[in-house]
């Protein structure tokens, strides 16, 4: 692992945590409206993940998905402003925080529909299988998604036709509010995969080495032509299922367990006022910015100075993106015809009414 | 250059034209390969075109609707064949919550070339479950296109324009209009594929319908013809959208609306038509539009309970006469 791929990494995380606690605090002023899911916790699987795959290949995410797209490239402004549902939003408005689209990203959306990535994923490996290009479709879903027929039905078609889909659940454990061993029979989601012949692995999804190595691994299986293969990283959400959601159905006991090991906010706590001894890093625990700080290969790469420049800088972009999106015009209904319309060419309609 | 062909065959010829075309074209389905389509508007092309072209699915339409869905948002342009209207239903979420939707959440960017063809309409004693339509539901969803061609010409051309177009659109076929025949023009220019038809001018009503009611309501303007009736019939080609300009120029001049169809009536695209038209013709209307539609009841199986559960031409006629003054209203 070398200092800049790890430097990524600490960026993103970091950005990450901060784009999503100052989302949350944007819907509590009332800023953001509707529903909003964020991603602490998390982490690690979509940093992970996507700093392992191309420019080229494709990725379907869930309506969880702003971290995701972050790391993927997308503006933070055009990212916070869509979340805020103004113009210069990713979709103009038209999406908010659940449905973001970047074509030139080949970000093919976020989805509202528990298992709706599936088949998106798996049409979009059809096509690249189709055309023998050496590309690849990402697919992330959750554990609560796996229930889903369409869970099913695309594994087996996937498995089926050899297609170059990487399936990546975000085992967070909850669907909501109900717990994985009440929502399945079978709780570990990478055994559902040999059902379809699909090579599967369970892994640490707090780790985002472990998390980049294991996709790198089975992005060079699919790329050989080997057809799909599945990822299960274990993680966990810190806050609720989404803003609307308090979390109160977890055990105090599971809660505080994480939140005393919830070493990102040790570090950056402990990085405000000095950046903590190597002893102090062990002792916080398995959470992913610990991890990365205290992996072997990470020792001696970054120092107090370093995480909290990255630190304030994350904190400047941030506000940048928000004072970004107050500032963007709100979109009109011309806008919102404009995107229903989008496909239509050149084509002369007559006596269509809903314009009248 | 005309030819005499069934429709199915014009829907054959319209996939090989546009599959020879355009190489990002491709057909899935079940059994649309091997076995050439269960009412074989597929057949010849698995051999000509290769199993990634012509793939024969798993019954999982939800998920091969969907992987349409996907492969369209990279620029593909598949043709899902769903076997029957009714396995629609498991595919909606990808219809309406994906198709339909993507291309305006994303704020415009994304192309959605998706066409799904599905058979439906009440056939030969297929009973309830496969005897059913599907218009009064994709109709109520922006963003979808819906043809619901109901010649040979128009099935051909209406399926090679729904594949040339970006726009998802739904091709509602009709089971008992696959052996009928008609002339095709193959190189005639087509009009736009929403355009509605004027299929018999006449001066004393207008009906307006669709799909196999549309050869019905042709058929019954015949008879009328000898009741000294000029009925206009109106095939609308197109619900979504709709026509509306060639069915109020048809009002003005005739003042007397008869909307047929066989879907059910309890808000079917009828009421849809004569809501709309309604409004925009009421001082032209001498009469209350009348629609004739089917029962609101799940298809009988029984041949002869199935039969007057839809509209039949008598029907029709019984209908127009009374609405040009000629029978008494029941």
């Amino acid at each position: 692992m070398d200092r800049n791929t790890l430097h990524r990494f600490l960026y993103d995380m970091l950005l990450a945590r901060t784009f999503e606690e100052r989302a949350a605090q944007e819907y509590s002023e009332g800023n953001i409206a509707g529903f909003l899911h964020l991603y602490p916790g998390e982490e690690a699987v979509a940093v992970g993940v996507i700093h392992a795959v191309e420019p080229s290949d494709y990725l379907v995410t869930t309506y969880r998905e702003h971290v995701h797209a972050l790391v993927r490239g997308m503006p933070p402004r055009q990212v916070m402003t869509e979340l805020f549902g103004r113009r210069d939003g990713i979709c103009k408005g038209m999406g908010g925080s659940m449905h973001l689209f970047d074509r030139e990203r080949r970000f093919m959306g976020g989805y509202a529909i528990v298992g709706e990535t599936f088949p998106v994923a798996t049409g979009i490996g059809y096509s690249i299988a189709l055309r023998r290009l050496p590309e690849a479709a990402i697919c992330f879903f959750g554990d609560g998604a796996v229930n889903q027929g369409s869970f099913h039905e695309a594994l087996n078609m996937a498995a089926l036709w050899k297609l170059p889909v990487l399936f990546v659940c975000e085992n967070n454990h909850y669907q909501i509010g109900t717990e994985i061993h009440r929502h399945s029979a079978v709780v570990d989601v990478y055994k559902r995969a040999c059902a379809y012949n699909i090579p599967a692995e369970k892994l640490d999804g707090m780790d985002v080495i472990n998390v980049y190595n294991s996709t790198r691994h089975a992005l060079a299986q699919i790329r050989a032509g080997n057809g799909p293969q599945l990822l299960e990283f274990e993680t966990y959400r810190f806050r609720g299922h989404s803003m609307a959601d308090p979390g109160s159905y977890r055990p105090r006991s599971e809660v505080s367990a994480y939140a005393e090991r919830d070493p990102l906010k040790t570090v950056i706590r402990e990085a405000e006022f000095g950046y903590p001894t190597s002893e102090e890093i062990a002792a916080a625990g398995p959470d992913v910015i610990a991890q990365l700080i205290n992996h072997p290969s990470a020792i001696d790469h970054f120092d107090e100075q370093h995480i909290e420049r990255i630190k304030q800088e994350v904190e400047a972009v941030v506000d940048d993106a928000v004072q970004f999106a107050q500032q963007s015009p709100q979109p009109t209904m011309d806008d919102a015809w404009a995107s229903l319309y989008c496909n239509r060419r050149h084509e002369t309609l007559i006596g269509e009414s809903s314009h009248d | 250059m005309t030819e005499q062909l069934l429709l199915w065959q014009a829907l054959n010829r319209a996939l090989d034209i546009e599959m020879a075309r355009d190489e990002s074209v491709f057909i899935l389905g079940e059994d649309v390969g091997l076995y050439g389509g269960s009412y074989r508007v597929s057949e010849g092309l698995h051999a000509k075109y290769g199993e990634w072209r012509v793939r024969d699915t798993p019954i999982s339409e939800g998920g091969f609707t969907g992987l349409g869905v996907g492969a369209a948002l990279t620029g593909m342009r598949p043709v899902v064949e769903i076997m029957t209207v009714n396995f629609a239903l498991l595919a909606l979420d990808a219809i309406i919550n994906m198709a339909a939707k993507i291309p305006f959440m994303s704020g415009g960017q994304f192309p959605m070339p998706l066409v799904v063809r599905m058979p439906g309409g009440v056939a030969k004693q297929l009973a309830a479950q496969h005897s059913q339509r599907l218009e009064h539901t994709l109709m109520n969803v922006p963003g979808l296109r819906i043809v619901v061609p109901a010649t040979p010409q128009d099935a051909y051309w209406q399926l090679r324009q729904a594949i040339a177009s970006d726009e998802p659109i739904i091709v509602l076929e009709h089971e008992l209009l696959y052996f009928d025949k008609g002339q095709l023009n193959l190189t005639a220019e087509p009009p736009p594929i929403h355009q509605a038809a004027i299929r018999r001018s006449g001066t004393d009503l207008t009906i307006i319908s669709y799909s196999r009611m549309a050869n019905l309501a042709v058929s019954a303007a015949e008879e009328l013809d000898g009741h000294g009736i000029q009925a206009e019939v109106i095939d609308l080609r197109s619900l979504n959208p709709i026509d509306w300009e060639t069915c109020v120029t048809s009002l003005k001049k005739n003042h007397r609306l008869l909307v047929v169809e066989e879907d059910c009536l309890f808000t079917g695209a009828g009421a849809e038509i004569a809501a709309t038209l309604s409004q925009r013709c009421f001082f032209d209307l001498d009469a209350a539009p009348v629609r004739i539609a089917g029962l609101d009841m799940p298809t009988p199986f029984n041949r002869e309970l199935e039969a007057a559960s839809i509209p039949q031409t008598g029907d029709i006629v019984h209908a127009a006469r009374q609405l040009a003054g000629q029978n008494k209203r029941v």
